[in-house]
């Protein structure tokens, strides 16, 4: 489904700031990924460029989708073939309510899949669904996009979008920080519900503890703009135990 | 020969309205003097009195000096270039009675405009008055509104039909020397709308008019008065729109509204005036006067203003309070792209006891544009208890733009209550990102970000009006970034 190939990466107002090196990464359908890894590792940004994201700039390498190379692709074409991120710090959209900005989002990447688009009553009832997959009171439609949210609601919230948007292949950046215990269970039981056969999930985390509730099937350690190792869900608690150093060092090594 | 939209396609393209109906206008000599003053009126086929208004404008007028504290730069109108007055040949000389005698160019326009004036394709429960040029074409729904005691007509028409009304009220808010674009459009003014709407009446309608500036010589200055009676209500709302011509054109109206007691008046306008090109070739001058009077205890005017078109714009829709408990509100959306600028706000005038304003101000910024917020809230010392809340918010789309907010306060009361709020804030890379990343293309991201951020106003648009308005502001923008 995704394959990542050899990425370099750098900051497009700032070439001589690289962060990816040389990431490799392949994702097949039915698959959930985590990746861990220090602060400032290229976590957030390798999700950020899978993505689309203007600010970086690829320049080696490739990212192929379903085969074909998405680097010319827009962040809403990118969209439109089903890939989903969840920001690590959502960003607010004051005055636009989530229902609003769902059902824009929902219709336009139904109608570039050529799927049937929902009109207001068939989008509401689907989205106060979705809302109860993650315990969400449904005045959360009616508010503004994360204005005012507190830091696990706006977390949450970006899983109840991706509930509604259904995408292929989402990339999940640190949703399961700043979450108690029993928004975590939620939001882990969101996550299952949503992965299915047809689709893929990548959960970029710190913690080893959400994966106490979704199974990964690999596990991958960034350190420094590449993957330094993947093992399976036993790497995850050997680095919670352990820490990182004894990558560093193996790394600097390969 | 049909309306011609080369030009629409050589600029930009985004512009709708930028098309020129090719009708035969009568001649009319350019300039300004007592002469063409003269000529006007007898057009017109006016009364004395009217003539006598018109002159002692033209007299002030002359002694006065262009204003240039507003916040924005342009080359001064050259007055003896202008025609003053702009009429289309009519068949036999006369005003149309009904619609068939009305070019079917200019229907062809309206329709084009969204504003289809024939019966069967009206719109639904809003009359309409057209106004091309100088003149108003046709005004919809008249005879209906006369069955609840509401006129609806051309000022032009008052004059003629109702005189001591007209009379009574013209001048009597915005006096002839008020300001230089007032005293001007005193002495030249033509058709705008007038509506008067007797004691314990609610206006059974939407009421509008569609000011359309056709003619490339002409500027448009007209004049517009409402009155509300005791105890009576009316909701209006005015369009404007214009071909788009290499060379400016000037448009200085007058607004005049009266709420005598418990009267309320809410006032509309969406301002799409063809705004120049991206180097800022062309465009409309807009330099407005806008006042409303409270004249009555308990009375109510709302200004909604959404502004998104004109070269430069020069407005303060203004309220003053005299009326104990009456209240004044401005809503108000201006947005400005590639390099219009605006200098727009409002003045609050607390005279009675008692009385409230609300200021809810929303700047839009974009390309190299300037856009300013100049507003006075000013209480006088009889008003006791008054009370004003102001916000005033900017939003920065781009490096290139500029914002500023001038808000002056003068209270002389110490029993009122002022609070004014102001923010400023940039639409960012990782707002639109965001929006993308949903799904939305650039342009339908930030049109997201600005309809949310100009929410508070645009909610306060009649509703046929919200939706359109709605779009305007994202076709506006479209570009904007990147
Ligand atoms: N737009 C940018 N401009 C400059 N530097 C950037 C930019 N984006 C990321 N960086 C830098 O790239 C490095 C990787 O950042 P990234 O956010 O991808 O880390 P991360 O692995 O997600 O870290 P964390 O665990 O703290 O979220 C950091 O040093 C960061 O400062
Ligand atoms: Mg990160």
């Amino acid at each position: 489904m995704l394959e990542i190939k050899d990425l370099h990466v750098c900051v497009e107002e700032d070439p001589s700031e690289k962060i990816l090196k040389g990431v490799n990464l392949t994702i097949n359908e039915g698959e959930i990924h985590a990746i861990m890894g220090p602060n400032g590792s290229g976590k957030s940004t390798l999700s950020k460029v899978v993505a689309g994201h203007e600010a970086y700039e690829v320049t080696q390498g490739n990212i192929l989708y379903n085969g074909e190379s998405i680097l010319e692709l827009e962040a809403d074409e990118r969209a439109h073939l089903g890939i989903f991120l969840a920001f690590q710090y959502p960003v607010e959209v004051p005055g636009v309510t989530n229902k609003n900005l769902l059902r824009q989002a929902y219709n336009t990447i139904a109608e570039e899949q050529g799927r049937e688009e929902l009109d207001p009553l068939q989008f509401e009832d689907h989205a106060r669904e979705q809302l109860k997959l993650i315990d969400m009171k449904e005045e959360f439609l009616e508010r503004s996009v994360n204005a005012g949210f507190s830091g696990g609601e706006k977390k949450r919230n970006e899983i109840f979008q991706m509930a509604v948007l259904q995408p292929k292949l989402a990339f999940l950046d640190e949703t399961d920080s700043g979450l108690d215990i029993d928004a975590l269970k939620i939001v882990a039981n969101g996550i299952n519900e949503l992965s299915g056969e047809d689709n893929a999930v990548v959960l970029v985390t710190h913690y080893q503890r959400i994966l106490d509730y979704v199974q990964p099937d690999h596990v991958h350690v960034m350190i420094d703009g590449k993957i330094a190792k993947s093992g399976d869900k036993d790497l995850a608690i050997k680095l919670e135990e352990e820490g990182y150093d004894w990558l560093s060092e193996g790394a600097s090594v390969l | 020969m049909s309306e011609t939209e080369a030009l629409e396609s050589m600029v930009g393209g985004e512009y709708k309205y930028g098309f020129t109906t090719d009708v035969e206008y009568e001649d009319f000599p350019n300039g300004i003097n007592e002469d063409i003053i003269r000529e006007i009126s007898r057009r017109k086929d006016e009364p004395e009195w009217v003539l006598e208004f018109r002159l002692e404008a033209f007299e002030k007028w002359k002694q006065m000096e262009e204003p240039d504290w507003p916040n924005v730069e342009y080359e001064k109108p050259d007055f003896d270039n202008i025609q003053y007055y702009s009429s289309t040949k009519k068949k036999d000389g006369k005003k149309p009675e009904s619609l068939d005698d009305v070019d079917p160019q200019i229907l062809e326009t309206y329709e084009k405009l969204g504003i289809p004036l024939q019966e069967q394709k009206q719109l639904q429960g809003i009359a309409v008055d057209a106004v091309f040029d100088s003149e108003s074409i046709f005004t919809t729904f008249k005879e209906k509104l006369a069955e609840a005691g509401v006129i609806f007509c051309s000022i032009s028409e008052a004059i003629q039909d109702h005189p001591e009304i007209v009379k009574e009220y013209m001048g009597s808010v915005v006096p002839k020397g008020d300001n230089f674009y007032a005293a001007l459009n005193s002495a030249v003014f033509s058709d705008g709308s007038f509506v008067y709407v007797p004691e314990d009446t609610v206006c059974p309608m939407e009421l509008s008019t569609y000011f359309r500036i056709n003619n490339m010589q002409s500027g448009q200055f007209e004049r517009t008065l409402i009155i509300c009676e005791d105890n009576s209500h009316v909701s209006y709302l005015e369009g404007c729109t214009a071909p788009q011509y290499q060379q400016n054109q000037l448009h200085a109206a007058v607004v005049e509204l009266v709420a005598l007691e418990d009267a309320e008046i809410k006032y509309s306008t969406i301002q799409n005036w063809y705004s120049g090109d991206e180097k800022g070739q062309g465009g409309i001058f807009n330099f407005v006067t806008k006042r409303g009077h409270c004249r009555g205890d308990n009375s109510k005017i709302s200004w909604t203003q959404v502004e998104t078109g004109s070269a430069i714009t020069w407005k303060y829709p203004s309220v003053i309070l005299a009326g104990d408990n009456s209240v004044g509100e401005f809503y108000s959306v201006a947005v400005t792209n590639q390099r219009q600028q605006a200098d727009t706000g409002t003045k609050m005038i607390h005279v009675g006891k008692n009385t409230k304003s609300t200021i809810i101000s929303k700047g839009i910024s974009a390309g190299e544009s300037n856009n300013s917020y100049r507003g006075l809230v000013k209480i006088s010392p009889r008003a006791d208890g008054a009370q004003n809340y102001s916000v005033c918010d900017s939003m920065l789309i781009g490096q290139t733009c500029g914002a500023h907010t001038f808000p002056y306060i003068e209270s002389a009361n110490p029993t009122a209550k002022v609070e004014h709020e102001a923010s400023t804030s940039r639409v960012g890379e990782e707002q639109i990102f965001y929006l993308q990343q949903r799904g939305m293309d650039e342009d339908d991201a930030i049109s997201l970000i600005v309809n949310g951020f100009a929410k508070e106003v645009l909610q306060e648009l009649p509703m046929e009006f919200a939706v359109e308005a709605d779009k305007l502001l994202g076709i506006k923008l479209e570009g904007s970034v990147g």
